[in-house]
């Protein structure tokens, strides 16, 4: 059956419109805001205008955990989507080694994905022991902070140039009357966690910090460095306010749009607020790659969609056409126009670009400054353990950095 | 429109009226009791609405003003548009309908839940009460024990289950599940109540020759009225609000509108529009509340007082 | 309670009509936790396996200051809002029963928490407790400067915010059955009472409410339920932080479960959850059939 159904799938690219049997797909994903509705739109669009007479059937679920969860208890049903939307990491592995997976190496062979997906981050998120499981559509780093021009203009400071500074700058934001640093701790600390992943990729750079993740170093993770990580953090709490608590991300961008806080630590989906209340980084906000303009490194956090086996060669055929489909030049403009994130190829103009993501897409082309998302490395269990570890340090004043360097060492060991 | 926009007035409508209450059990001694009656009465009344408050205010702001966050401010420039992007407009995924594609679907799958899963769940209290059998009360004691469990721990056994008799993701697949979840409180519910329930009625009817089915029909079901609309007030309620079972177990095409309410209400990396949040949160609560002030005429005295001399 | 009925033959029409509860008891709750406990002896990840590792999942289960933190929690919040609940539906229920006026108007005012998604008005009281938006600021623009309320910002008061949220969402509950439990008692009784002369609250508390005890355990049972289950309200206002500090039980299984893909441990902790309550259903199982050797007439 399988050899039948990429039979037909072959003829159905070799020979365009002749039809083989047009079919509904359903894809799961959790694009439900208003600017990532518009970038869905531009997939369903693609398929429903194939020439095939397929269907985008649309199954948004808000909260990643959530669709995730609802993809797992699909499958597990017997009932699973034909395509769903995940974040590159470990999660699918189970679902790969089960063999739920559709294999795509006929098509990425074909498209030669290998060779205009970039950076290769990207590709080893879906190539397995030498098989394409899913399809990367799209980059988004972690790896920026936001600060309000006119906040720093008021305490009479320059803008900010590196993470290190600005701790040194702070207590003049202070005085000026503003919050220094905006966070927020809601979802289990998560906007935490990814401070303090940015953090430790500028302290250790990119190379020390791999070596950490990948060798599960516990020397490296109870170093010096990281000692000096922590107490970095427990310096920038104190220039936070005590409403932190359980503030989502977008109420502390919010912080800073109002020019009532300094500096947030967040990725690139932050530009959408700013850009909601009518900024435009011009002489309102500003953008710090890196976390350091001297040592600008993005990460390659993305989305990608996977393809579940499904009984029928016309459903078959019909995912296939629409993995094309997602990676097609055409597409990948489209939808990352309308998304704000960069597209996987290296080989597409994206005209408009503004400043920031200027910044960006020149990072993205060297090998050298791209930071693999932290949970390519590890488990989500370890990667939960760190989260706690982070959340609980930035919490309670009373832990030293001494013992979260300790702990966090102990975890790096341990971790599976 | 909703019930609570027509009750947050009544709570300070009824201040004044406070000395004009006739009938109290206490008529001699009206000042000071009453009066403290009715402070207590308005006094939890302002605490369960501030929230309230802080929502209807938001709804009608538009999104540069909720920026500002002054949170008890009536709105500067009040807009009625969230609701309608709530109702028919806001994303919630690639189309953009509002909450509307879901609202058949939730009642295509509330009103049958709530009706066999209190039917279920009186039959067992009746019988638990009136007609134990042997190991009818260890049944009774797994499901109390069952209540207890996060939903979450079960729901794989239950897929395999649901799966294998092959009514995993349809409708009568979803209306089962509420119906198990349903039984352990409502059990609880009936139970309890016919416990409470004079025991010579029953004797009445058995001496009259009358079995099973007719005493629970001819007897027991009309002094239920009471306690069965609380029943309706928890099954509605729960189920009209679920997400967690209906997002898996209906199905794709029985999707129930709490799953665009999730949608409208919860993103990951996208931007909130409180407004539009606050506004389906409203309205997706409407229906129960509607319930809960309909209610109220069941709500009287002297059914079961009536039944027992009849 | 049970010692009303006379047992005799098996009643084959009262199992016939009970057969949807033999199906749930047995086939979901039996089977669904028995395999819950069975997973917890398994290193299962993201779905079910069965290779089984022994006690392990419970040693690591008690090893994580996470679990250890929760099962503190839960005493605190479930006491708290379980007491709290109980007497503020009670007396709301008394109040509620006064033949006041606009009545159907104040039950929707205490039954609307319960209507409305969590997601929501979780971010709603979030708003409203924080320091730098909320009830707090407002007070001191009045001008009582130095007025605090913001439980939610400290790991130590944190958890009196989630009770007070809590009891807004609860009690109207709890009110409702109650309220349905004194409209059952007979009217004649209060008049009895009247004519004897006895103190209203005496005949409240003395006479109605030991009639009302199905209601009361009706209210008590469903409020544990709520207790031991709490997780959307956790998620909603405080996603179990500042740090870890609010984190619950059922938060702590249900997210092993889904997010954290470590199913055995989940079910680990699920079992550990289930094991208090088991007891308790068993002390009340002897007691009830104590009880009913003495032979308590109704």
């Amino acid at each position: 059956m399988k050899m039948r159904s990429m039979l037909l799938a072959a003829t159905a690219m070799i020979m365009g419109s002749v039809a083989a049997q047009a079919a509904e797909l359903e894809v799961i994903h959790w694009w439900t805001s208003k600017g990532e509705s518009a970038a869905v739109a531009e997939f369903a669009k693609a398929l429903d205008n194939d020439g095939q007479g397929d269907k985008w059937k649309d199954s948004a679920i808000a909260l990643g955990e959530t669709a995730r969860a609802t993809v797992m208890q699909r499958v597990l049903g017997g009932d699973p989507p034909a395509a769903a939307q995940f974040n590159p990491g470990r999660q699918y592995e189970e679902l790969i080694k089960g063999g739920k997976l559709l294999d795509l190496t006929d098509l990425a062979t074909e498209g030669k994905w290998a060779d205009v997906i970039r950076p290769k981050a990207m590709q080893t998120a879906c190539l397995v022991d030498g098989h394409w499981w899913c399809v990367p559509v799209n980059i988004h780093s972690n790896y920026w902070a936001w600060y309000s021009k006119p906040a720093f203009e008021k305490a009479g400071l320059p803008e900010p140039r590196n993470l290190a500074d600005f701790v040194k700058d702070a207590p003049k934001l202070k005085e000026a009357g503003i919050i220094p640093f905006a966070i927020g701790g809601d979802g289990n600390g998560w906007q935490i966690q990814l401070l303090f992943q940015d953090m430790v990729t500028e302290a250790l750079g990119v190379a020390k910090r791999d070596e950490m993740y990948t060798k599960k170093s516990a020397e490296i993770a109870g170093g010096p460095e990281m000692k000096s990580v922590f107490e970095q953090l427990r310096a920038l709490k104190q220039y936070t306010d005590d409403g932190y608590a359980n503030r989502n991300w977008n109420d502390t961008t919010n912080l800073v749009i109002t020019n009532k806080a300094g500096l947030q630590v967040m990725g690139d989906w932050a530009r959408g607020e700013f850009a909601a209340a009518g900024m435009t980084g011009v002489k309102d906000f500003g953008c710090m790659i890196g976390l350091n303009e001297d040592k600008p490194v993005v990460s390659t956090d993305g989305d990608i969609i996977l393809f579940f086996k499904q009984d029928n060669p016309d459903v078959e055929a019909a995912q296939k056409r629409l993995a094309n489909l997602l990676i097609s030049p055409a597409v990948q403009v489209a939808f990352n126009n309308a998304k704000g994130s960069m597209p996987v190829r290296g080989d597409v103009d994206l005209g408009t670009a503004d400043p920031c993501m200027q910044k960006a897409l020149k990072a993205v082309e060297d090998p050298a400054k791209i930071v693999t998302a932290t949970n390519r490395f590890i488990t989500e269990n370890t990667n939960q353990q760190i989260n706690e570890l982070v959340a609980q340090f930035f919490a309670d004043d009373s832990v030293t950095s001494e013992d979260a360097t300790a702990k966090f060492a102990d975890i790096i060991g341990n971790s599976d | 429109m909703s019930a609570a926009d027509v009750a947050a007035p009544g709570a300070t409508a009824a201040g004044p009226d406070v000395l004009a209450e006739p009938r109290g059990p206490k008529p001699r001694r009206i000042s000071v009791g009453r009066i403290g009656l009715y402070a207590f009465l308005v006094m939890s009344a302002i605490f369960f609405l501030v929230p309230l408050y802080i929502m209807i205010v938001t709804s009608l702001k538009g999104m540069p003003e909720i920026r500002l966050g002054h949170l008890f401010n009536l709105p500067a420039e009040p807009t009625l548009q969230p609701w309608v992007d709530a109702a028919f407009r806001a994303c919630t995924g690639r189309d953009c309908f509002g909450l509307s594609p879901g609202f058949i679907n939730s009642v295509k799958i509330t009103v049958p839940s709530v009706i066999i899963s209190i039917v279920c769940a009186s039959l067992n209290g009746y019988a638990l009460t009136f007609w134990p059998y042997k190991g009818a009360s260890f049944l009774f004691g797994v499901l109390v024990f069952g209540a207890f469990v996060p939903y979450q721990v079960v729901i794989y056994p239950l897929i395999i289950g649901l799966s294998t008799v092959g009514l995993f993701a349809t409708l009568p697949g979803i209306i089962i599940v509420h119906t198990i979840f349903g039984m352990p409180i409502l059990t609880l519910l009936f139970r309890n109540f016919y416990a409470s329930l004079p025991v010579e009625l029953f004797k009445a009817g058995r001496i009259d020759g009358a079995g099973f089915w007719r005493i629970f029909f001819h007897i027991m079901l009309p002094m239920s009225v009471p306690i069965t609309v609380v029943a309706v007030i928890l099954q509605v309620t729960g189920i009209w609000n679920d997400f967690l079972f209906g997002i898996v177990f209906a199905g794709r095409n029985n999707w129930p509108m709490t799953v665009q309410l999730n949608n409208i209400v919860n993103t990951t990396t996208g931007v909130r529009e409180y407004n539009v949040n606050m506004a389906a949160t409203i309205l997706t609560a409407a229906v129960p509340l509607i319930v809960y002030f309909v209610s109220g005429r069941w709500f009287v005295r002297g059914i079961a007082a009536g039944a027992v001399k009849g | 309670m049970m010692a009303h009925a006379t047992r005799r033959r098996l009643p084959i029409q009262a199992v016939a009509g009970t057969v949807p509860m033999i199906l749930v008891s047995v086939g979901v709750f039996i089977i669904g936790i028995g395999a819950s406990v069975l997973w917890s002896f398994t290193s299962s990840k993201l779905f079910p396996a069965y290779d089984f590792v022994g006690l392990q999942q419970y040693r690591r289960l008690w090893a994580d200051a996470r679990w250890l933190i929760s099962v503190n929690n839960i005493w605190i919040f479930g006491l708290l809002s379980i007491a709290c609940n109980m007497v503020f539906g009670y007396l709301l229920a008394v109040f509620m029963d006064q033949r006041i006026r606009q009545e159907d108007t104040f039950r929707s005012i205490f039954l609307y928490p319960f209507a409305m998604s969590l997601i929501v008005t979780g971010l709603v009281w979030q708003w409203a407790l924080d320091p730098n938006l909320g009830l707090q600021q407002t007070v001191r623009n009045w001008g009582w400067t130095d007025f605090s309320f913001a439980p939610l910002v400290d790991a130590k008061t944190a958890i009196y915010g989630l009770v007070v949220a809590g009891i807004w969402q609860g009690s109207g509950v709890t009110m409702a059955i109650l309220l349905a439990g004194l409209r059952g008692v007979d009217a004649e009784i209060w008049k009895a009472a009247r004519v004897d002369g006895i103190p209203t609250w005496r005949t409240h508390l003395f006479i109605v409410a030991p009639m009302m005890r199905g209601a009361f355990a009706t209210a008590f049972v469903l409020q544990c339920v709520a207790v031991v289950r709490v997780y959307d309200l956790v998620i909603a206002m405080t996603g179990g932080g500042p740090g870890i500090a609010t984190t619950m039980p059922a938060v702590y299984v249900i997210q092993m479960i889904t997010v954290r893909q470590n199913v055995g441990q989940g079910m680990a902790g699920a079992t550990m959850m289930l094991l208090p309550i088991l007891l308790v259903l068993a002390l009340g199982g002897i007691l009830a059939w104590r009880r009913k050797r003495k032979g308590v007439a109704a």
